[in-house]
């Protein structure tokens, strides 16, 4: 039953193989120039001259093939799944040779067994393979983005999980619909929306995220509005920046009292009543989590008028006799043995060890050369 | 070696057809004693029919001891068909032929005498069926 | 001696209809059995269900003592083609072959490849381009090499030109007097059934209508003419299957195992196509008569 199944499964098999031996081929022509690149430019900036530009220089290179490996491992996990999966038993119930194959000498259960094993076991090995050789290339690159947590989604083992939930969601389709194309297409549905709902509305419940609180920085704090797929500002407020905190996962940043109250614009116009006035002042600060900004170059007096207002709510939520405002920071650190040095160093204390387990695949540790940013941070 | 046909229009059923067959071809001097049947295989590869029917028909020839059965090698006739009725052929096919002649002068086409003979031989049969 | 299939009050539901009901069989073994039916009768049920393909909804089935389909062994020992004859499109012939290797426990290699070469077949040709008789006779093909006790066909030549179903119905015979094979084979054409039939079984409106020995059956079935007579005249032990009367004159399809010996009546010997048609049209009668005893409920 092996032996058919491979038999039946041999051209798709040595495709699918064939291409990913040609991924291998062009990841390991230009893995160790990266690596070179990083040695020379990055790991050695801090003794010259402006890291953050080194950085920016760095993750410009290969950026096409960045984009597309991308693309490969979010993609490939769930195109193997539909198209190995779906057609498993519905294209046999479709073409009827699932009489032939039922009244052989092997019993329906080990015919099922053997076929979804067999199968099911390659897509994963597919996957497993294409994620170890994209995070292998991926290494430098992700040590410069060590705060971009979105790169979870294709690195290590979970584009596997993904692509063995692609493929049990199209065998269950091709049994329940037996025919191979309608299976084909609800599996793909179902796929897109079950990756979607893991990352949003899953994940983000699975365990209790760390509350931070952060002094508001005037220097990186901008004035704006925002608007995301998940939420949007409603009008020119406050923006903090969002801390820089290696590979957590940061799902909110907000702007509050101790008491947990919001900043309401009546409170801002009130304590700032010169701000807004010319039409609204671009922020010095970075993009919330995953927003769309909107930053306008504006006079150094304007900048003057915003750093003002925020060093007043600061202090007015601060401390004293009132409330404190603070900026609170919802996130999931993701903590690698080595990386501890590198963040937060007023407070080692910062890094609870709670958060999903740290990846399969390390790095080897190498301490980031420059200091941390500019934002003070204080457990809450 | 004498080869069998099927007339499926005949209502005869396939194993009582060899048997005929057989007969006729003893009758008729085609098989003569010492010679062999047609083995199972090969009336079934050329007939298309179940092999129980041809081995029904052998073993009903056996039991009128005209052909008998060596295993292994095959289906052989025993004896030349004595029919002491073979003596009144003779005088019958005079009579038969005398008989067509009347058939032929009061008017009867072929289809008509054809007819005629069938239908009588029919009643005369069924008469000693019923 | 065990039947080769037996059934007890085996019925099959799809929703609201009963594809099967009621089917109560003993085949013994030996024999080339006949199913015939119209179609949709249920003969490709019956034989679904004593494959495995199918599971009752009501009464039992066993086949070679054993629930279809239950082991390894079981499914060894019973070949299988189901009704146009269902390859790998795109295999070849000799892949179709390790096919049937590789599955099946008993498989005789040696009698495959040279009734492949017999056939004419070329072993690397694709089974899409094969034609309808070559996909049957591939078929066949597999489902006796590997050795099973029981054949199990499902309209086999239906769909063949006459060449193509004369050569493998010639096969079929071959391949029993060979092996000492049981046969079942569904048509829904009596002539086909005929030459190589040995038992006999209707379906039709879903029910077993008559099953025996074709030898036993075309003995004990006579028809009957005569003056007109009322049906329900005739002694018992005669039993009426089909009637039809003019005003003056009666014909009955009649089963009896003793002879007629009445005067009164034209016997004559009736074909198996006959028989089948009677039966068939003494069903739909009942069905008919069902169904407005059933309307006239509501």
């Amino acid at each position: 039953m092996i032996r058919f199944t491979w038999r039946q499964f041999r051209t798709q098999a040595l495709v699918v193989f064939g291409d990913l031996a040609v991924v291998a081929i062009v990841l390991a022509i230009t893995g160790p120039h990266l690596v070179h690149l990083y040695n020379t430019t990055v790991a050695t900036c801090g003794a010259h001259g402006d890291c953050s530009a080194a950085d920016s220089a760095f993750l410009k290179n290969d950026r096409n093939l960045q984009i597309a490996l991308e693309a490969l491992v979010v993609v490939v996990p769930g195109i193997i799944g539909i198209f190995w999966g779906a057609p498993l038993v519905a294209g046999e119930l479709e073409t009827g040779t699932f009489r032939l194959a039922w009244t052989q000498g092997v019993t329906r259960t080990r015919w099922l067994a053997v076929k979804l094993g067999a199968v099911g076991l390659a897509s994963t090995a597919v996957a497993g393979l294409l994620s170890l050789m994209v995070t292998w290339w991926s290494s430098p690159v992700d040590r410069v983005n060590m705060s971009n947590f979105v790169s979870f989604d294709y690195r290590d083992i979970v584009p596997i999980g993904y692509a063995a939930l692609a493929f049990a969601l199209g065998a269950t389709a091709g049994v329940l619909l037996r025919r191979t194309l309608p299976a084909m297409a609800t599996t793909l549905v179902t796929f897109v929306l079950a990756r979607v709902a893991l990352t949003h509305w899953v994940r983000p419940h699975l365990i209790t995220p760390v509350h931070l609180d952060l002094a508001l920085n005037p220097a990186s704090t901008g004035y704006g509005s925002y608007s995301t797929l998940f939420s949007s500002s409603g009008g020119n407020t406050l923006q903090p920046s969002t801390p820089t905190i290696p590979n957590a996962w940061i799902t909110a940043t907000q702007i509050e009292d101790k008491a947990g109250r919001g900043l309401t614009t009546q409170y801002l116009r009130s304590a700032c009543p010169k701000l807004g006035g010319n039409g609204g002042p671009g922020g010095g600060g970075r993009g919330g989590a995953g927003g769309s900004h909107q930053t306008s170059r504006v006079s150094a007096g304007a900048q003057q008028v915003l750093q003002d207002c925020v060093a007043k709510v600061g202090k007015t939520f601060h401390g004293g006799g009132g409330v404190s405002a603070r900026q609170p920071v919802l996130g999931f650190p993701m903590v690698r043995a080595g990386d501890l040095p590198r963040c937060c160093p007023p407070s080692g204390r910062f890094l609870p060890l709670v958060g999903p387990p740290p990846p399969l695949l390390r790095r080897s540790a190498e301490p980031k050369r420059h200091p941390p940013t500019s934002n003070t941070s204080k457990v809450g | 070696m004498i080869e069998f046909h099927l007339d499926t229009r005949s209502g005869v059923s396939p194993y009582l057809q060899v048997v005929h067959q057989v007969r006729q071809a003893l009758r008729l001097g085609f098989l003569r004693e010492g010679d062999q049947l047609p083995t199972v295989k090969d009336v079934v590869a050329r007939l298309a029919i179940n092999p129980n029917t041809v081995l029904k028909a052998y073993k009903e020839l056996e039991h009128a001891g005209l052909v008998a059965a060596r295993p292994g090698i095959g289906t052989f006739v025993t004896k030349t068909f004595s029919d002491p009725s073979l003596a009144a052929h003779g005088p019958l096919r005079q009579d038969l032929r005398r008989w067509l002649a009347k058939a032929r002068r009061a008017g009867l086409d072929d289809e008509s005498i054809e007819a005629l003979f069938r239908d009588s031989f029919r009643s005369a049969s069924s008469e000693g069926v019923a | 001696m065990t039947a080769v299939l037996e059934a007890s009050g085996l019925g099959k539901r799809y929703g609201r209809r009963w594809a099967l009901a009621e089917c109560t069989l003993a085949i013994p073994p030996g024999h080339v059995v006949g199913l015939v039916g119209p179609n949709g009768a249920g003969k490709t049920t019956l034989l679904q269900l004593a494959v495995g393909l199918l599971v009752p909804t009501s009464g039992t089935i066993e086949v070679l003592g054993a629930r279809p389909a239950e082991s390894s062994a079981q499914l060894g020992r019973v070949g299988y083609v189901a009704q146009e004859a269902p390859t790998y499109a795109g295999l070849s012939v000799a892949d179709h072959l390790h096919f049937g290797a590789w599955l099946n426990p008993g498989w005789d290699n040696h009698m495959a490849e040279h009734r492949i070469e017999q056939l004419g077949l070329d072993p690397n040709q694709r089974a899409r381009k094969l034609s309808g008789g070559q996909r049957a006779q591939l078929a066949l093909t597999l489902a006796i090499a590997k050795r099973p006790e029981l054949l199990i066909l499902d309209e086999p030549v239906a769909s063949l030109d006459p060449l193509a179903r004369r050569e493998f119905l010639r096969d079929l015979m071959q391949a029993v007097a060979e092996h000492d094979l049981s046969v079942v084979l569904s048509s829904h054409l009596v002539a086909d059934l005929e030459r190589v039939c040995d038992y006999l079984i209707v379906l039709c409106a879903s029910r077993v209508q008559v099953t025996g020995e074709v030898e036993e059956l075309l003995a004990t079935h006579h028809r009957l003419t005569g003056a007109r007579r009322d049906p329900s005249t005739l002694p018992a032990g005669q039993e009426v299957v089909e009637a039809s009367h003019t005003d003056v004159q009666s014909t009955l399809l009649v089963r009896s195992d003793t002879p007629i010996l009445d005067p009164s009546w034209d016997v004559e010997q009736v074909s198996m196509e006959d028989l089948v048609l009677a039966y068939m049209s003494q069903a739909n009668n009942a069905e008919r008569g069902r169904q407005s005893s059933l309307s006239a409920l509501r």
